[in-house]
């Protein structure tokens, strides 16, 4: 379990950025940190690896304070993804790469090599294996990052913008990763301005502004709440702004998803209650 | 591993006298001090050129993000003083090439500190250096914090995939930065390939004659400046070719390490 207790921090010379902040992140969970540019979002999960340790405030990671630990203890547990592939690729293969960390953390050859290539069919990068990573796309740059960490095994996986770049085949992909992981017992944190990726997803919503959470409960609840989504600089899903035009009868706040909206609007257009009355259009 | 150190080399607009000064007579005052460094290998002087500076750090208002480069440089200084400890050099001369690079980033730390960028384009314009070079020099000068930002998250993303910096011997040490170096060097590459390719589209280098609306001037105090600095440099050749300086005896004998 990550856990986050009253947890405060400003950069050196620099404003506070989070202002007592209470979190706490389940194993088997999925959660959503969401929030406008600038609200502490890479801040608070730079903490769950140890990068940072919290100005106020203990961050634990099962039971344990991230203070008590170096990064590289805490990381085996909390493999933290950057937004920017570029910033941790350096290897002459991707095989290299993704051996790279396994060999920090003491792993023998023979582990190395039987998880680099489960990991390179996971993430459908075996065609690339002694392909060097800097010739490679944007999106299968992310990718080879996204395998550069799951291949340890961690724990608690957190990913920063693990949207930006892909196409949708990805972000498919991206998100039976997810669910995959989930039902592995890990706990993902992604940290995203991607509303329509959430809405898909349905996780854990955790909306921070200036450095202070503003709501957390389920997507369907926090993104069809205007007054949350418009504090935090983001857009409702459009299917959720489409149930909110709708006249009074057929609203149902909470749906932000194609097919909850399908199965809330498929039995009235059927029984022509409410004001849609055209079943082939929506069809 | 922090990069902080890089704040003592980043403009900050201030109205001080050393900030307000012409950057030709600054430059010229920061390349007294560079020489003076590099001419002699005793201890007192480069202690002496280091000192001087001082009391213009204090004038600038700077001193908190001086000191920050000069613990920063303090540890290449180390490094400096081992490597040249290694292979061969005394003891007291290689306390003088650590103290002589000590000199040297202040001396540009305090210019960078108090020029910005678009001071430094005009000074090297008025100079007659063709635009292209200027423009180049001044764009590096601004990416230097944009690098430290990049550095630092690359430093961070190593670490989170269990890269410990400070472990092992000097060899494995040196190595643990090539996981560091390599995707800095790429990303550098990157860049200045996107931003040529963004000035081109804006039709850089399109018009041969440029003019600037902000033109350079000297004022008074860039006169006493430039004077100052032909003075003290003066002082710093005579003392070189006529006044014996004696080194500090250090009473250490330092075994020679066979390579």
């Amino acid at each position: 379990m990550i856990s986050v207790r009253k947890v405060s921090f400003n950069y050196p010379d620099g404003p506070q950025v989070l202002h007592d902040v209470n979190l706490e992140v389940k194993d088997g969970e999925f959660v959503a940190i969401m929030g406008e540019n600038g609200a502490g979002k890479t801040t608070l999960v730079k903490m769950f690896n140890g990068l940072l340790k919290p100005a106020k405030g203990t961050v634990a990671i099962d039971g344990v304070e991230t203070k008590e630990r170096s990064v590289a203890q805490v990381s085996r547990d909390v493999g933290l993804i950057f937004q920017n592939p570029d910033s941790q690729l350096f290897a002459e293969t991707v095989t290299q790469e993704l051996g790279f960390s396994l060999r920090n953390f003491g792993f023998s050859e023979d582990v190395i090599q039987k998880r680099v290539t489960s990991f390179l069919h996971l993430l459908d990068l075996e065609q690339y294996a002694t392909a060097s990573p800097f010739v490679l796309s944007g999106g299968e740059r992310k990718r080879v990052a996204l395998a550069a960490i799951l291949v340890w095994d961690p724990k608690h996986v957190i990913m920063d913008e693990p949207t930006i770049g892909q196409d949708y085949l990805q972000k498919e992909r991206l998100r039976n990763l997810i669910t995959q992981l989930v039902s592995q017992g890990k706990s993902i944190v992604i940290v995203t301005h991607d509303v329509e990726f959430v809405a898909e997803c349905k996780p854990r919503v955790v909306l921070l502004s200036h450095g202070t959470i503003i709501g957390d409960g389920p997507a369907e609840h926090i993104l069809t709440d205007p007054k949350l989504v418009d504090q935090a600089s983001l857009k409702m899903p459009q299917i959720a702004i489409l149930m909110n035009n709708l006249p009074s009868a057929d609203r149902s706040r909470e749906i932000i998803d194609v097919y909850s909206a399908r199965d809330f609007l498929l039995p009235r257009i059927r029984t022509g209650t409410g004001t849609t009355q055209s079943p082939q259009k929506v069809a | 591993m922090s990069l902080r150190f890089v704040q003592g080399f980043k403009f900050t607009k201030l109205d001080t006298p050393i900030h307000n000064l012409d950057p030709r007579s600054k430059f010229l005052l920061i390349l007294g001090f560079f020489t003076t460094a590099l001419m002699f290998t005793n201890i007192f002087v480069l202690l002496v050129v280091i000192l001087v500076q001082i009391p213009v750090v204090l004038m600038a208002k700077t001193v908190k993000r001086w000191l920050q480069s000069m613990r920063g440089g303090a540890l290449y200084a180390v490094f400096i003083f081992a490597a040249n400890l290694i292979f061969g050099t005394p003891l007291v001369q290689a306390i003088a090439f650590g103290i002589r690079f000590l000199g040297i980033v202040s001396a540009f730390s305090l210019f960078f500190m108090t020029t910005s960028a678009d001071d430094l384009g005009l000074a090297l314009e008025k100079i007659h250096a063709p635009y292209a070079i200027a423009f180049t020099f001044t764009t590096a000068v601004r990416l230097v914090p944009t690098m430290a930002i990049d550095a630092q998250t690359v430093v961070d993303a190593q670490r989170s995939r269990g890269l410990e910096l400070d472990k092992g011997n000097l060899m494995k040490r040196i190595r643990n930065y090539i996981p560091i170096l390599i995707p800095l060097i790429i990303s550098a590459i990157r860049r200045s390939v996107e931003l040529a390719e963004a000035l081109e589209a804006r039709a850089f280098g399109a018009t041969e004659k440029r003019t600037s609306i902000a033109t350079l001037k000297m004022h008074f105090a860039d006169y006493v400046v430039i004077l100052l600095t032909i003075i003290g440099l003066d002082l710093a050749v005579y003392v070189y070719l006529r006044v014996p300086l004696p080194n500090p005896v250090i009473p250490i004998q330092v075994p020679h390490i066979k390579l």
